[in-house]
């Protein structure tokens, strides 16, 4: 051990990296209370208490020391994306649900931080809409909609002693399952934009979302925290195969605008896709992992069994990631060409 | 007169702290007790020793000389009696002792007789031999002997790039050398693109030492030198040689090979102004600047002779603050720690940093790898830098190797931006060992199986050619016997001479190696098996059409 460097990048550290990404979260989250209403809070503040509770135990049977891994923030990073991809004011079970298979199963079970192959809130998100897929399409409505808009003693209430109202007074089915719906009835794409839950783009209320998304995102890029590279081509490919499908077939087909901004297209180009533990980390190889997640998410939205396609198409290109890489090494310095290292 | 810059992969731009030692002139250090001068101070073999305990030396006379082709001379840094030859502890970053000189000042300073070379007239070759026993040695850190960088053959050179870009934080001595013996140095780099046959002299200074550039602008108006000086942006590390030569030329020093090879040598200014000392004073290297900063009292660059020890050039800093934590020799991105600061001032050392907390904190505990992918972002030398420590740390020496660790400057350009503070050079460091270290067992084994191969042979050969002799001598002493052909015993001679005969046939169709003989049945079976393994490769590679 020689020591050098002796100096190292001061305000630098995973902790700080995970709150900066946590920071780029505030908005959309701001933006999701203001159209949905404050049980966004319950669930997130539910979530993240889950994480603690499930990485600490799972550090415990690991025999790993707690300090380190339960104040690096990724588990919390983690427990809000989560939230913000699972319906709001869903049973408490069914966060803690997606929290275990997030944190024990996709992070824990491979090593904790940095091992795991897939996104841990991914797999957890993957998890609870295979398992519990009516729950996962009963979303909060937007409020200009509902007849009922719960406060936050009634979301905690909803949450933690079921509800003693019925779900249709405040939730609603989101654009894309709309577009799913009335698609697979074999209807036009007009009957889904004359649904009320059709807003001026995409989803009432979650276009605004969608946006606060897209700026929290441009934030990770002026900070270096991210590249480039995977959301222009996440979204670039979500638009060209919305578009070609669109330009196809008009009646049958949303346009490209109405991809971006639904579902969960923004959180995952900006805050998912990028997680650099599961994504490709070549540039190159950040083009192609990223252009065929959009691919495939518009593909899954189209033709799939599922209303949205970005948590599948991201797990199935996070399997990927590492051939990708090893096919994509950049030219070092002084050779003539890119070797394919990994082979 | 200013040249066109190049963009260049990478870097980093750390605090500077190159205010502390910048501002004051260089000090000259005075004549101390006690000199150690270390034997090898150079890259390549150690220089012979040329004095025992007892002698006396001037300065500037020859004590240890140069040994091979890629070593150079040290000399004494003023008269006095040589003390002891013996191992003393010397800035290396193994910690180890080495071999020194211990010489002891008589305090009159007396010098051999120094005779300026008269370098115009002197063909480069002839220049270079006359600059052999002068010590010279690169001052930028690789301490290459110089006279053998200025007349390497090969390809020729058609730019001399002069290295004035300090991209080290906190070292300030070439930028001192620069604003106040310019013309010294410049000098220095006529006689070298003489030497090289250089059709055009570059210059790269970074932009934060402006002071720097000028004085060097001026220097060559008033030489009349033809010489682009460059300034390049403050960004580590940008004073690589590989890295300096891709900003003033675009051209990317290929893989395994030095910049020679594309027609380019690169020399540090201060190497520049040795070597003017050399040839129009006809001084051995005996001094260097150095910086010493810090925590220290007062910052700043002494030209000391080398062999001082590190502990009187911190007390001419006006010496330690309180709570200094230790010393690092060289700049903080590449210096090590130094162990004892009885030390030596050698060729190679540019600066001594006092540490204390508050300046260099100690490194947080290192996190779990995240991929971020800032190290790559980072690196100079375009590399994936968590890919070889993945392969390192599992200590996956093909894959790293596939990752191309040998391209690795090991500037710590990653460790400095790891937000998980993973000391990843030091990984780079181990995976480059190892690897050579299992190279050098993987050669040993070779060259050990051929001479054991050829040992084998020679023994066949030599008991075929015992029995060849054995046999003619028995056939001479049949004819002879039958002369005497009447004798009784005659008959039974010649039956035991034909049996004699037989065997040694025998022995000579049937020669097996001695070590087959007595096998146990382990080794047997290995045998049988590598036997059955080779047949079957051999099929295996009979033509498949």
């Amino acid at each position: 051990m020689i020591g050098s460097p002796f100096v190292l990048k001061e305000h630098n550290s995973v902790r700080f990296t995970m709150i900066k990404v946590m920071a780029a979260l505030i908005p959309g989250t701001l933006a999701h209370a203001w159209f949905f209403g404050p049980g966004i809070w319950v669930s997130l503040i539910w979530c993240g208490l889950l994480g603690i509770g499930f990485e600490a135990m799972s550090l415990v049977v690991r025999g790993r020391p707690l300090q380190p891994a339960l104040t690096d923030g990724s588990v919390l990073l983690t427990a809000w994306l989560l939230a913000l991809s699972v319906p709001t004011l869903a049973p408490w079970w069914l966060y803690m649900t997606g929290m275990f298979f997030a944190v024990v199963v996709a992070k824990q079970l491979y090593g904790g931080l940095g091992q795991n192959l897939f996104n841990p809130a991914m797999v957890g998100y993957a998890a609870l809409i295979i398992s519990f897929p009516v729950y996962m399409t009963q979303w909060a409505a937007p409020a200009a909609l509902a007849n009922y808009l719960p406060n936050l003693s009634d979301a905690f209430d909803l949450v933690f002693s079921g509800a003693s109202i019925t779900p249709d007074a405040y939730t609603s089915a989101t654009v894309l399952d709309s577009l799913k719906t009335a698609t697979r009835g074999g209807h036009t794409i007009m009957d889904t934009f004359s649904q009320p839950i059709y807003g001026l783009i995409a989803g009432k209320g979650m276009e605004l979302v969608a946006m606060m998304y897209l700026f929290g995102g441009l934030f990770l890029i002026a900070n270096r925290l991210i590249t480039w590279h995977i959301p222009v081509a996440f979204l670039t490919a979500i638009a060209l195969t919305a578009g070609a499908l669109w330009q196809i077939d008009p009646i049958h087909h949303a346009d490209p605008l109405f991809h971006l901004l639904a579902g969960g297209a923004m959180l995952g180009a900006f805050f998912i896709a990028t997680d650099p533990v599961t994504a490709s980390t070549t540039p190159r190889g950040k083009l192609i992992f990223a252009g065929l997640a959009g691919v495939l998410t518009v593909i899954i939205r189209t033709y799939g069994g599922f209303p949205d396609g970005v948590a599948f198409s991201i797990l199935i290109l996070n399997s990927a990631a590492p051939l990708i890489d090893a096919f994509t090494q950049p030219r070092v310095f002084g050779h003539t060409k890119g070797g394919k290292a990994g082979q | 007169m200013s040249g066109e810059v190049y963009p260049i992969p990478g870097g980093l731009h750390p605090a500077e702290h190159k205010a502390e030692s910048n501002a004051r002139p260089i000090v000259v250090a005075p004549l101390t007790e006690r000199y150690l001068v270390p034997l090898r101070q150079h890259l390549g073999q150690p220089a012979r020793v040329l004095v025992q305990a007892g002698d006396t030396v001037l300065k500037g006379q020859m004590i240890g000389a140069p040994d091979g082709r890629i070593s150079a001379a040290v000399h004494a840094p003023t008269s006095g009696r040589v003390l002891a030859v013996e191992d003393r502890p010397v800035a290396h970053p193994s910690g180890l002792p080495d071999r020194c000189v211990v010489i002891e000042s008589d305090g009159r300073d007396a010098a051999i007789e120094m005779r300026p070379i008269d370098w115009r007239d002197l063909a480069p070759g002839e220049l270079s031999k006359r600059l052999a026993n002068m010590g010279l040695a690169g001052q930028g850190g690789a301490v290459f002997p110089s006279h053998v960088k200025l007349a390497l053959g090969g390809t020729p050179i058609e730019t001399l790039i002069l290295n004035g870009a300090e991209c080290e934080p906190w070292i300030t001595c070439d930028d001192r050398l620069m604003r106040e013996r310019a013309t010294a140095i410049m000098q220095g780099t006529e006689i070298m693109r003489h030497a090289l046959g250089a059709r055009r002299i570059l210059v790269g200074i970074e932009d934060n030492k402006p002071e720097a550039a000028l004085a060097m602008q001026a220097a060559c108006q008033q030489l009349n030198l033809a010489a682009e000086v460059s300034v390049v942006p403050t960004r580590y590390p940008s004073g690589g040689a590989k890295q300096l030569t891709q900003l003033l030329t675009g051209l990317e020093t290929p893989s395994g090979k030095i910049s020679t090879d594309i027609g380019i040598q690169v020399f540090n200014v201060a190497t520049a102004y040795a070597l003017h000392r050399a040839v129009a004073l006809g001084e051995p290297m005996l001094t260097r600047v150095v910086t010493v900063t810090g925590h220290v009292a007062q910052p700043c660059n002494i030209e000391a002779r080398l062999g001082t020890a590190i502990e009187d050039l911190i007390r001419l800093a006006g010496g330690d603050l309180d709570d200094v934590t230790g010393h690092i020799i060289g700049g903080p991105m590449m210096g090590f720690d130094l162990d004892d600061t009885a030390a030596p001032l050698v060729k190679s050392v540019n600066c001594v940093i006092a540490k204390d907390r508050a300046l260099f904190p100690a490194h947080p505990p290192a996190m779990p790898c995240t991929r971020c992918g800032q190290c790559a972002l980072a690196c100079p030398a375009s590399l994936q830098p968590f890919e070889l420590y993945w392969h390192a740390k599992a200590k996956n020496f093909d894959k790293a190797r596939a990752y191309q660790l040998f391209d690795c400057i090991e500037c710590g350009c990653c460790s400095h931006v790891c937000p998980s503070h993973i000391p990843l050079v030091d990984y780079y460091r181990f995976g480059k060992s190892e690897i050579a270290a299992a190279d050098r067992a993987k050669q040993a084994a070779e060259s050990a199986r051929q001479r054991h191969e050829f040992q084998l042979l020679r023994q066949q050969r030599e008991k075929a050619e015992k029995a060849e002799r054995l046999g003619k001598k028995a056939s001479e002493r049949l004819e002879a016997g039958a002369v005497a052909a009447d004798d009784p015993g005659a008959e039974r001679k010649k039956a035991l001479l034909q049996a004699a005969i037989e065997r040694a046939k025998q022995a000579k169709e049937a020669v097996q190696p001695k070590n087959t003989v007595s096998l146990t049945p382990e080794q047997q079976r290995q045998i049988d098996a590598i036997e059955a393994r080779r047949q079957a490769t051999a099929q295996d590679s009979e033509p498949q059409t």
